[in-house]
């Protein structure tokens, strides 16, 4: 095991799978020269040359098309996007080509691409620079949704999203780059659609995604240390397919569930989560299912309302105690 | 000197061979033949949604698709029943395709604006205005990365020249000399806005000037031999410098943008279209073809006769191959298994 950062595990998870097959490149604005925006790519124009690794034009709809079209032609594209937030220009490429090419042609073309790129809010961007984009793809049958929280699940699933034969939107934590952990050496692949639990617990469950799997982890030690409650947090690390058998199996056992995302209320990805459980586990809650969500609201640039609009731990605190019926 | 008669004749059909010649009036043929079958069909209900005819523009997709290797690409819009017959696809699968059947050339699943065939490198049918040339370029990109000398021959409508899409891809390809040829059909409107009072510049070609090293040329759209020869230089330089060129042709829809549009009304008049209609395609090879002795109209009439035959056939075809059943619903969206929300989420239907 090494200790990397969640950068370094998706650096890592590039460079193997490049070594591995020659029909994955990289493209995106400043994946080359620059060494990416946020180094995600750094090191690779060196190893693998200028059409391995292709510095773009600010183009997002353009490039992803590109990316699409050489997918169908039987590259392997990773496509990166400076944000998410970028990626709306390439809302169409990515719904109305990748998601569509498969199905439409009657299983003829496939689109072996991954699009991937930072999400989520970060230090004061403002509203357009902190929107939460996961609900808008996993809502999108013919594409996968990642959204991991940790360096070796950035490592395990990206190589999974590389090798995938579907188009597959990689959304990584804008403030996880930095965060640390134990990776494994030996090659790592992380099945997509599949769950994790993060921490075990018998008391409530904590349904999440992304950097939001700290908050919850960070609630968790204080709601023991504090409460004597003993939080099962689960890692969804997919938002498509969405792994229902284990967070519904985590509820059938400790009878309570929150659900927390970073993005907004209406329609977020936990609205499903929640129907899952009320539909599946209904005779073994003990109250009502509760939702920690961002705020309603596009984002201020102020830290002091940018603070109160993420969800924190004493957000999902207080939620648990009220699910606990303890408050 | 002064030509002698037999010189210009032959200058009219450039030297082409006879039977190159034929091929392409014969796809010229078919094609309106299979649209005349296609507005019958969807006026007796045997095809459905959004169905867009390419009845007048005939000269475009078989003058350019005649220029290609086999193993070179063909995208295009959702205008795209001819495209995908002169490109190899069978007239049994787009008719099919249309009806919605298990045998068209997407299974049923794509109708008539998204007609796909691997087999011929048929890139598809694209709904969605401009969004292909992206795509087209991407393929461009893969047989550079490869090293390979095939071609990528992408056709859009003229309202695509007003998008983001249609910049994006020309500079892309110019800047990087990907080896696509792009062909503008320009029929002067998209849907029922003529191109002039939504574009800033008339001529279309001249769009490209803005990317160096992407050569530009106006054709005469109604003349399938202009298009071929057209196409047939910009291939060649495509094939040979990996150089992209963008190729406007003039041409005219005789009918309503789709289905439920009528030929003339508010936008423009029956005159209008009754007049363009006196230079059609097909009649302006068949005459210079007779006249240069190599074709008879007996001859015409039997090709014609075979091609009304395999429309007719495809028509049968379609109507007889079964409809997709329900184990269809979820086969083809990934690769691996699929079932939609997990049965759980779809316990109802």
């Amino acid at each position: 095991m090494a200790l990397i950062t969640y950068r370094e595990a998706l650096n890592r998870a590039l460079r193997e799978e490049m070594r591995r097959d020659d029909r994955v490149f990289i493209m995106g604005e400043e994946v080359g020269e620059y060494d990416g925006a946020y180094k995600v790519s750094k090191g690779l124009l060196d190893e693998f040359g200028e059409m391995r690794v292709r510095d773009t034009p600010i183009a997002e709809n353009g490039f992803a098309g590109l990316g699409v079209g050489a997918a169908m032609a039987g590259l392997r594209p990773v496509v990166e996007f400076m944000t998410w937030n970028f990626a709306l220009l390439a809302y169409d490429a990515i719904v109305n080509s990748a998601a569509k090419m498969r199905h439409m042609s009657g299983g003829q073309f496939t689109v072996p691409i991954v699009f991937r790129g930072p999400g989520g809010s970060a230090l004061q961007l403002a509203a357009q620079h902190s929107q939460v984009p996961d609900p808008w793809y996993a809502n999108i049958p013919g594409l996968k949704v990642c959204t991991p929280a940790t360096p070796a699940d950035a490592l395990g699933l990206l190589k999974s999203a590389i090798r995938d034969e579907d188009p597959v939107v990689f959304i990584e934590g804008e403030l996880l780059y930095n965060v640390k952990g134990e990776v494994p050496d030996d090659e790592h692949l992380v099945p997509i659609g599949l769950a994790d639990i993060k921490r075990v617990g018998e008391d409530v469950t904590i349904v999440t995604h992304s950097k939001m799997v700290h908050v919850a982890l960070q609630a968790a030690e204080k709601l023991a240390a504090e409460h004597e409650v003993e939080a099962e947090v689960v890692d969804l690390r997919s938002l498509r397919p969405l792994d229902l058998d284990t967070y519904v199996a985590s509820v059938k056992k400790t009878n309570r569930a929150v659900v927390l995302e970073e993005g907004w209320p209406v329609a977020g990805i936990g609205a499903q989560i929640v129907d899952d459980i009320q539909r599946e586990a209904f005779d073994y809650l003990d109250a009502p299912v509760a939702r920690v969500s961002g705020l309603d609201v596009p984002m201020h640039y102020a830290r002091a309302l940018e603070k109160i609009i993420v969800p924190d731990a004493e957000a999902v605190i207080r939620a648990v105690k009220h699910v606990c019926y303890l408050d | 000197m002064a030509k002698t008669e037999d010189e210009i004749k032959q200058g009219d059909l450039q030297g082409i061979p006879r039977e190159k010649l034929l091929e392409m009036l014969r796809w010229m043929v078919l094609s309106r033949r299979f649209e005349e079958k296609t507005a019958e069909a969807y006026q007796t209900g045997k095809i459905g949604g959004f169905c867009h005819l390419y009845i007048g523009q005939e000269a475009v997709a078989v003058g350019a698709i005649a220029a290609l290797r086999e193993d070179d690409y063909v995208f295009t819009a959702y205008r795209d029943h001819a495209q995908a017959l002169v490109r190899g696809v069978s007239s049994d699968a787009v008719m099919a395709e249309l009806y919605g059947r298990i045998g068209g050339a997407s299974r049923g699943a794509g109708g008539s604006m998204h007609i796909f065939d691997r087999d011929v490198n048929f890139m598809g049918g694209h709904g969605i205005v401009g969004t292909h040339l992206p795509l087209a370029a991407g393929v461009g990109y893969a047989i550079k990365y490869r090293g390979g000398d095939q071609v990528v021959l992408c056709f859009f409508g003229d309202s695509v020249v007003n998008g983001g899409p249609f910049h994006e891809a020309f500079n892309m390809v110019a800047k990087w000399e990907l080896p696509v040829v792009y062909v503008v059909e320009n029929n002067s409107y998209g849907m029922g806005t003529d191109i002039d009072r939504v574009a800033a510049v008339d001529d279309l070609f001249t769009r490209a000037c803005a990317y160096q090293g992407k050569k530009a040329e106006q054709v005469d759209g109604m003349d399938v031999l202009a298009v071929y020869d057209a196409t047939t230089r910009a291939v060649k330089r495509a094939r040979e410098t990996s150089r992209p060129t963008f190729i406007e042709a003039r041409t005219y829809r005789y009918l309503g943008h789709s289905m439920s549009d009528p030929a003339h009304g508010t936008y423009r008049s029956r005159e209008e279209v009754q007049a363009e209609r006196k230079n059609d395609a097909i009649n302006s090879l068949a005459e210079r073809m007779e006249q240069a002795g190599l074709l008879t109209d007996e001859e015409y009439k039997a090709m014609d006769a075979g091609v009304i035959a395999e429309v007719e056939r495809a028509a049968e075809f379609a109507e007889t191959s079964p409809l997709p059943g329900r184990d269809e619903i979820y086969a083809h969206v990934y690769a691996d298994e699929f079932r939609g929300g997990l049965d759980r989420r779809d316990a109802w239907r």
